[in-house]
């Protein structure tokens, strides 16, 4: 059943057509091309697809585009603003927390919810947040540190 | 200059940006416009006769462009997947190499063997369909493990092989030939101790985060077809497709990987799937795009590891090792992958002598059919499965002979003054300072306050146990004549070009992919250092056999020591051109022209030129020496390495293990490697992190499951247990440099070493924390349960 859905992405006023089964996930890369969040599974385990949904963070594989109506939705490329990396983008840089890059995007998306809700975690509780998103390449280990790097950094921004 | 960004500083990645920003460009990522999509329909049988194929339901679904078999691309003249590797039998005969087509023609040997392809115009279209495709099936008696395949009365999977038996194999190579067996015998007979183990190598699934994926582009005007493919090596896999399966000219093919997501070994293979869409694209003349679903990357990605072994040590009176012996029973699959007989043999037997002066070693592995996912290399490929049986039985001699096991291993090293060393199983290696690393890493463990921390554990009721272990592996694949003797049919060099622009900045043009290793950021680092021009200057291109002359591509550690060295070679061409240049523009003798940090001076004088303006004259020729030089300053080298590297490297683990729930906690990593020299400090401990975490995985967590008959029961990341962030400690890593002699670089490897010497450090350390209640024997995983299950049978006196 085509449905036409409206909300807003990544700060703008978008609408597209539907079909009732289309996942959130699909229709952010096939129709707005926005390819940042990936499918890395079909059990919602890998958490590559995480994106904002309200603020807060959702594995895209396993909402609705429909669910979005009227919702407002960020992805991986509308974190950075004017060309400024958000914080812990660019403690992922820095702290080398990114090999392959598959699941950097969803794993960027549920750091900066971790910090919404937490901002000077610990490393266990970094460790304890990040359980639903899986990398291959990292051992986690520069992961941890860049979350944590990140959340000190913005804590110095906000004093 | 240079300074900031070259060799040894660790620079911050250039291809970050793309990945942070959401700006990655995956094979999934890339749409064609007028593209179809494909959708595979897989044997659910692990073991059937192909009666039939009936696609009349599914050709009336919406949408539907085609419905495509086995028996249509046998009729187009496809051939079968090829294999890379042949093996010889210790009998003379070759191994049973079975014709693998890429959808099944008669039979299907294991759930997931592609029997048909669904083409329509949309994924779910085309899934849909496919459920609709309805195929006779003759289902037969099936077996999943490789030691019940051997059994007498097993199911007998492929005629060719008797008893399911690929091959049966010995290690005798020209060093230790032809007494090996009857040497390593004699130091068993006259052996004072003997210790030996019975270890199973759990199967793996490598798991890239990526799953495969593959678009095929062909036009049927100009009759060119472009592949973009989730490879390693992207121009080996256009060789396969133009030589063994498609057949189709080299200059009309075009093999694109992009970014991809991860490799581990599993993407190295021309797979069935990306043969598939090419042939769809050609037959129907449209872009056809596969995506695999994780559910299909489980049931087809090659698979690993799966070995039983048994391995025996001789030792004489003074723990001196006298004798090994080890005889392997490997699952291979129900095909052969491309390097499937290979890595149970020539890829593993050479390490089994590992750190040690063990001057005896015999080597048997019987390669064995099953109804299973074929397996085949996967992060360390082969030498995982010998470090393991080494450095399990060293451990469990020292518990036997109630010695330190630094001290045992101590008094069997291989000595710094002793390299080049002759290993009696047929590898020199390089260089090496075992007591070097394993000083550091006792060091940085704080050994001796061990016992300290073992009670403090106990006061808070855990059980705490050490493990160690010391791991050598071969990287830099390969010299190819060597390869070529064991069996390799190809050849295992590395092509790069440097491509100077005009205005003096670089693009290099490597045969190296890059699916995560970091080439763009220490590729570009070596050009800076060595032609003194700023690392931003500098663009590294990989993955794209439409732009690159030709490459080997990206496994077993060898992207540096044999990618990085053919760049180096290049950039030596480069320089040497532009000195001639050079003397040239200041009017002096080539061999008096120095080069150093991005200028040509006259030795002795202020006159000089920078790289810059000797690149401008080369495409500017007016003040040039054109009689006796081309314009342009492009330089192509391709290198074969005169021996492999041997990075070695000492681990050392301790866990907490909870007696009551078999819970096992990592307290503390230590991983002492030897690399050789390093080009980026960051990239190397993020490689060492990521093997480790590999490592604990299949130590801890991981495990590929099947029924009996072959069904895949850890088909998801629900059953197959990756490990989390949760599930790892920090890392301790350090460094030492015995830089090797074989490649100009000095570098030796670095990408494999974690995932190869963490299980047995790992498993070691359980067995050392559980030793009290009078375990003696665990197999990885150690799960919870497993440990649990041992606890309670060492209690029960079983």
């Amino acid at each position: 059943m085509d449905a036409k859905v409206s909300f807003t992405l990544n700060g703008k006023s978008v609408d597209a057509e539907t079909t009732g089964a289309t996942l959130l996930v699909d229709l952010l890369r096939n129709h707005f091309g926005l390819t940042g969040a990936h499918v890395g599974c079909d059990t919602s385990q890998c958490g590559a697809c995480v994106v904002h949904v309200d603020g807060v963070s959702v594995k895209s594989c396993t909402m609705l585009a429909a669910q979005a109506e009227g919702r407002t939705v960020e992805t991986i490329e509308g974190l950075a603003s004017n060309g400024e990396l958000h914080p812990v983008q660019q403690a992922f840089h820095e702290h080398h927390a990114l090999q392959c890059g598959f699941c950097t995007p969803g794993m960027i998306m549920s750091a900066v919810d971790l910090l919404r809700r937490n901002p000077r975690p610990s490393e266990v509780e970094v460790r304890d947040w990040l359980e639903g998103n899986i990398c291959r390449c990292t051992g986690y280990h520069n992961i941890v540190k860049a979350v944590r790097a990140a959340a000190a950094a913005m804590g110095e921004e906000a004093s | 200059m240079s300074g900031e960004m070259g060799i040894g500083v660790s620079a911050p990645r250039t291809e970050d940006r793309r990945f942070i920003t959401g700006r990655g460009r995956y094979v999934d990522d890339i749409n064609l416009r007028s593209q179809q999509y494909a959708w595979f329909v897989r044997s659910p049988h692990p073991h059937a006769e192909v009666r039939g194929v009936d696609a009349a339901d599914a050709l009336k679904m919406p949408g539907v462009t085609a419905v495509l078999t086995g028996a249509d691309m046998q009729a187009d003249g496809v051939g079968p997947l090829p294999v890379a590797w042949g093996i010889t039998s210790r009998d003379g005969s070759p191994a049973f190499e079975p014709e693998f087509p890429g959808l099944a023609t008669d039979r299907v040997r294991y759930v997931g063997n592609a029997v048909a392809v669904v083409v329509a115009e949309s994924r779910s279209q085309a899934r849909d369909a496919a459920e609709m495709v309805s195929v006779d099936y003759g289902e037969l008696e099936s077996v999943a493990s490789a030691t019940a395949a051997l059994e007498e009365g097993a199911p007998q999977i492929h005629e060719g092989a008797p008893g399911n038996l690929c091959f049966d194999w010995e290690w005798l190579p020209a060093a230790m030939a032809p007494d090996a067996r009857a040497n390593t015998d004699k130091a068993f007979k006259e052996a004072a101790h003997v210790v030996s183990l019975e270890l199973v190598n759990n199967r793996l699934v490598p798991n890239a985060m990526e799953p495969r994926a593959s678009l095929a582009d062909f036009n049927p005007a100009t009759g060119q077809l472009t592949l973009y493919t989730t490879s390693q090596n992207p121009h080996v896999n256009r060789l396969l497709l133009c030589t063994a399966t498609l057949k189709m000219p080299e200059h009309k093919v075009r093999v694109v990987a992009p970014d991809v997501g991860g490799g581990f070994g599993s993407k190295i293979y021309h797979y069935a799937e990306e043969l598939t869409v090419c042939w769809a694209s050609r037959r129907l003349g449209v872009p056809v795009k596969w995506t695999a679903e994780r559910s299909e990357s489980f049931l087809t990605d090659a698979q690993a590891r799966d070995h039983v072994t048994r391995v025996e040590l001789a030792l004489d009176a003074e723990a001196r090792f006298t004798g090994l012996r080890v005889d392997t029973i490997a699952n291979l699959g129900g095909w052969l992958s491309a390097f499937g007989p290979a890595i149970p043999t020539v890829f593993y037997a050479p390490l089994l002598a590992g750190v040690y002066k063990t001057p005896n070693v015999y080597v048997t592995v019987k390669g064995v059919f099953t109804n299973t996912t074929p397996t085949d290399a996967y992060r360390g490929a082969g030498r995982p499965e010998a470090c393991y049986a080494v450095e399990r039985v060293v451990e469990e001699a020292a518990v036997q002979l109630d010695m330190d096991p630094a001290e045992l291993r101590r008094l069997n090293f291989i000595q710094p003054d002793e390299f080049p060393y002759q290993s009696p199983v047929g590898q020199l290696y390089d260089s090496g300072d075992f007591e070097g690393c394993l000083d550091l890493a006792s060091k940085l463990n704080a050994y001796d306050e061990f016992p300290e921390r073992r009670r403090q554990s106990e006061k808070r009721g855990k059980l705490r146990g050490r493990g160690m272990c010391f791991y050598i592996e071969a990287c830099g694949a390969a010299p190819s004549q060597a390869a070529g003797q064991l069996g390799a049919r190809a050849g295992l060099y590395e092509v790069a070009t440097v491509r100077v622009h005009p205005t003096g900045s670089v693009q290099v043009l490597t045969g190296a992919h890059s699916h995560g290793q970091s080439h763009e950021t220490t590729f570009a680092q070596i050009v800076a250092e060595r032609l003194g021009i700023d690392f931003g200057n500098v663009e590294v291109v990989h993955g794209d056999t439409g732009e690159i002359p030709f490459g080997m591509g990206t496994f077993g550690s060898r992207s540096l020591a044999v990618g990085g060295t053919a760049l180096y070679k290049a950039i030596d061409k480069v320089e040497e051109k532009g000195r001639k240049i050079a003397a040239h523009l200041l009017e002096a003798e080539a061999d008096d022209i120095e080069f150093t940090e991005g200028e040509y001076r006259v030795a002795g004088t202020d006159r000089a030129v920078s790289f810059g303006d000797v690149a401008l004259a080369a495409y500017v020729p007016h003040n040039y020496p054109l009689q006796e030089l081309e314009p342009g300053l492009e330089e192509t080298a391709f290198f074969d390495p005169e021996n492999f590297t041997f990075p070695s490297g000492c681990y050392i683990c301790e866990v907490e293990v909870d007696r009551q729930t078999g819970q096992v906690d990592l307290r503390d990593f230590v991983a002492a490697d030897d690399f050789g020299n390093i080009i980026n400090p960051m990239v190397v401990e993020g490689q060492v992190h990521g093997g480790l975490a590999q490592g604990i995985g299949q130590a801890l967590l991981e495990h590929c499951l099947y029924t009996p008959e072959g069904q895949l029961l850890s088909g998801s990341y629900m059953d197959y247990c990756m490990p989390r962030a949760d599930d790892l400690p920090n890392f301790v890593v350090a460094t030492r440099c015995t830089p090797t002699p074989f490649n100009p670089l000095g570098v030796k490897g670095c990408g494999e070493a974690g995932a190869i010497g963490a299980p047995p450090a790992v498993i070691n350390a359980v067995l050392d924390a559980l030793r009290p209640l009078g375990v003696r024997h665990i197999d990885m995983p150690a799960t919870p349960q497993a440990v649990w299950q041992a606890i309670q049978s060492a209690r029960s006196g079983g």
